[in-house]
């Protein structure tokens, strides 16, 4: 396999994979660090890509539990680091900062939710993959993604009600 | 689209049974400017969903690995050294025989010649054989050693007086 189709096969879900670990390790530095590491995994085992049945699938699965491997490793139990992905300079208007708001609580909301209902989040709600899939990609089955979807959306909305409320009622 | 219909969907939605299809649509529908109020929480959500898509992996990928590299290169030397050993060793062919039976033709030559180095060996070891023979010396001074036991009588007799 040359590196052009290596790279065709890659490129359509690079970016999935690097969403996929900013969701659980939310430091952008971390997660390009982990998707680099996945795919050059799956470049050193390129003669067996084509026993895969579906490579989009295996990488998220490797994503997964690459991230999960970070996450117990002793490097991140010893030094708790509170990623910030640090904007730079251009300050938004006041308005931007209004209107944006919202959309961070969201984001904050789905960072405080058990790992595997963010998983679900991730891969249903911002990359639309079909409960099949996502079933295959974490091992769960049907019924239990779906009812960790239901839990975590109506835990979004909950959280976000309160926060809109706050103060008001 | 029918505000009701939205709200079914919402239902739906929360619940987990919605398809992929109805889910677009509910992103359709929260990505235009104005909602009904009462739906304004799930704005900053659908929004944030559609977002957070956008992201992109910028890092390049170092796909070439050290290893393709050194056996390309291990490829080329030895293509050279086998080139240089066969332009090298032609010459060598065409005296292959002189090698294989040595110099001489004539036994008796050869001969002739083995005796005359056998004699040289012998000659020099003969050489190192005599240096070898100051050792008697050695001997000859162990015996004058022997007088020391005149003392030691002479000493033996003393004490016993």
């Amino acid at each position: 396999m040359t590196q052009t189709e290596f790279l065709n096969i890659v490129m359509p879900f690079k970016d999935k994979v690097f969403r996929l670990a900013k969701r659980l390790l939310v430091s952008t530095e971390e997660a390009e660090d982990a998707t680099q590491e996945v795919l050059l995994k799956l470049w050193s085992n390129k003669t067996k890509i084509e026993d895969y049945k579906n490579v989009e699938a295996f990488s998220m699965t490797m994503t997964k539990n690459f991230c999960f491997d970070k996450l117990k490793s002793k490097q991140a139990q010893n030094l708790k680091i509170v990623h910030n992905n640090y904007e730079d300079g251009q300050t938004p208007l006041q308005k931007q900062i209004e209107l944006n708001d919202s959309v961070h609580w969201v984001a904050k909301i789905i960072e405080d939710l058990p790992e595997q209902q963010k998983l679900v989040i991730q891969l249903r709600d911002i990359e639309a993959y079909n409960l099949d899939e996502i079933a295959k990609m974490l091992d769960m089955n049907n019924t239990a993604v779906r009812v960790a979807l239901s839990r975590a959306r109506k835990t979004i909305r909950e959280k976000l009600t309160s926060t809109h409320n706050y103060g008001v009622k | 689209m029918v505000l009701n219909n939205i709200e079914k969907l919402l239902e739906k939605y929360e619940n987990g049974d919605t398809s992929l299809k109805e889910e677009q649509a509910l992103k359709n529908y929260f990505s235009q400017e104005t909602v009904a109020p009462h739906l304004e929480v799930y704005k900053p959500m659908f929004a944030y969903f559609s977002v957070s898509k956008q992201e992109q992996f910028t890092k390049d990928l170092p796909l070439k690995t050290k290893k393709v590299f050194t056996y390309r290169w291990i490829a080329v030397a030895a293509v050279a050294v086998l080139v240089v050993m066969v332009y090298f060793k032609k010459p060598a062919v065409s005296t292959y025989q002189e090698y294989a039976y040595g110099t001489y033709n004539n036994p008796e030559d050869a001969f002739n010649e083995v005796t005359k180095q056998l004699a040289m060996i012998s000659n020099h070891f003969n050489k190192g054989v005599s240096t070898v023979n100051y050792l008697e010396e050695v001997n000859k001074g162990t015996g004058t050693l022997g007088y020391l036991n005149e003392i030691g009588n002479a000493t033996s007799i003393i004490f016993k007086k």
